[in-house]
């Protein structure tokens, strides 16, 4: 199993530890519910140095990003960045990813820990162009500082204008006492705040920094168990779960970084899916009667027939009550639509709403 | 961990607790653990009489689901319906207030099955 440069220091911490995408990683130190709402009213910080990073080089490096992935990237200038996804050949997706562009022809790719090495493979099988890739997974730790009080407990850490990076905007700038680290104003709990990427030996004096910083500010460590919940309710997809090598972007909702505009790995299918329409889409949906969706649960009409397939549930912890993702018959996807989990051997009442299920 | 000598256990990570012909059944303070924050204690079986390792109820943490197995054939005379309305008693005092069921006894030899705390220890030790 995988060690992140922090391991020891979770382990310290008093975190249950758990193996996920072959790493030994924290999955949550006081509980997820103080964790989780931790984030929501604070400021929290996990360890997320399994994702991958993979460095994009040369003349050619647009050329390489816009053939692998589905979003624009000649929208991106030097200091922003792009959710993406990578679209397989066959009407699936290899991952979703973040693209930055860090510098002129040079792109960050931060992919799913779980895809690191399938991603590469598929990535080098378009490189015919000849860009220069890096492989930076294993020396780089990504550490996500997030919450609404994010910005004001780690100002003191930096002389850059943390509130002046805009959302999927970053800085290269000096950070707790290291130069040259990413700051960049993305994250996946919907709570606002940053990810800070930088090399392993400078990970530790990072944490501790932050941890210090945010001490006034109530901040906590943050496991994968609240990473979650936070995700969930604000209907991020997860991919293995609610997106993978055989759900399409458009079916899955990402027909927003799906542009058709140029031409990337398997764009005419997907053109002339989205012309005749898909015949199931990702919804979210909470439930009216009580019970806790979970991967996995058939999604039943009124009659009992299954219409769909939940892919992501759990107890919303700023909500109180089950949501859930999951594929459904096009016919089911439309808002305040009744549709009933099969929950054991009991059918419970849910609707489609759209995400995000928790609105700040 | 919390394993009471004069509990018994089962495997499943179930407790016993025999008083007369009625036994108290709960889950450990390791299975309470390793479930997390618990949110629902669903138990439909109030009445029915069960087949040892049957299932009795499920128990519903933030991030997952467990299936609840009877340690012994008998009657569920009584659920613990504080756990409702306050299902983290199973996570703040799984041996006390968080017990699930109380169960009349039919088979009493099966009693001898079932573990020791020692025994209990060695399993999630």
């Amino acid at each position: 199993m995988k060690k992140t440069a922090l391991t020891s220091t979770h382990i310290d911490l008093g975190a249950k530890m758990v193996e996920f995408a072959g790493y030994y990683m924290p999955l949550q130190y006081e509980g997820l519910s103080i964790e989780h709402e931790t984030v929501r009213k604070a400021v929290g910080v996990f360890d997320v140095s399994h994702m991958g990073e993979f460095l994009i080089e040369g003349p050619q490096a647009l050329e390489l990003v816009q053939k692998v992935t589905s979003n624009d990237a000649s929208k991106l200038t030097v200091g922003k960045a792009q959710y993406s996804c990578m679209p397989n050949d066959k009407g699936g997706i290899v991952d979703d990813l973040i693209v930055y562009q860090v510098k002129e022809e040079t792109y960050l790719l931060v992919v799913n820990a779980s895809n690191i090495e399938k991603d590469w493979n598929w990535i080098e099988k378009y490189n015919t162009m000849g860009a220069t890739m890096r492989d930076l997974s294993n020396d780089y730790s990504l550490l996500a500082i997030q919450g609404p009080k994010a910005v004001e407990a780690m100002q003191s850490l930096t002389s850059v204008d943390l509130a002046g990076i805009k959302f999927y905007n970053f800085e290269v700038g000096p950070f707790a006492g290291i130069d040259h680290v990413i700051i960049s104003a993305t994250g996946y709990t919907g709570s606002g705040g940053f990810e800070i990427y930088c090399k392993n030996s400078e990970a530790k004096q990072i944490w501790d920094k932050v941890l210090e910083a945010g001490a006034d500010f109530g901040i906590k460590p943050i496991g994968l168990a609240a990473r979650d919940t936070l995700r969930l309710e604000m209907g991020y997809c997860l991919y293995g779960n609610d997106i993978d090598d055989t759900t399409s972007p458009l079916e899955a909702g990402l027909g927003w970084i799906t542009k058709f505009s140029k031409d990337f790995v398997n764009s005419e299918e997907l053109a002339k899916q989205k012309e005749e329409g898909v015949s199931r889409k990702l919804v979210g949906f909470e439930m009216i009667e009580r019970g806790i969706p979970r991967k996995g649960y058939e999604l039943v009409d009124q009659e009992g027939n299954v219409i769909g397939e939940t892919t992501s549930g759990t107890m919303a912890p700023s909500l109180d009550k089950g949501i859930g993702l999951g594929y459904v018959s096009t016919d089911f996807a439309k808002p305040e639509t009744e549709i009933f989990v099969q929950i054991r051997k009991k059918q419970l009442k849910a609707k489609v709403v759209r995400p995000p299920f928790y609105k700040n | 961990m919390n394993i009471p000598s004069e509990l018994k256990y089962t495997k499943d990570h179930e407790w016993i607790r025999v008083e007369g012909d009625v036994a108290f059944i709960g889950i450990t303070d390791f299975a309470q653990g390793e479930l997390g924050e618990i949110v629902y204690v669903e138990i439909e079986t109030e009445g029915e009489t069960l087949d040892k390792e049957e299932v009795f109820g499920t128990v519903e943490a933030v991030k997952t689901v467990s299936d609840l197995f009877m340690p012994i054939t008998g009657e569920i005379v009584e659920f613990n319906a504080k756990l409702e309305d306050e299902p983290e008693l199973v996570n703040n005092d799984p041996y006390g207030d968080g017990w699930m069921i109380k169960v009349k006894l039919s088979e009493e030899n099966e009693l001898e099955d079932l573990l020791t705390s020692t025994q209990y220890e060695e399993i999630v030790g």
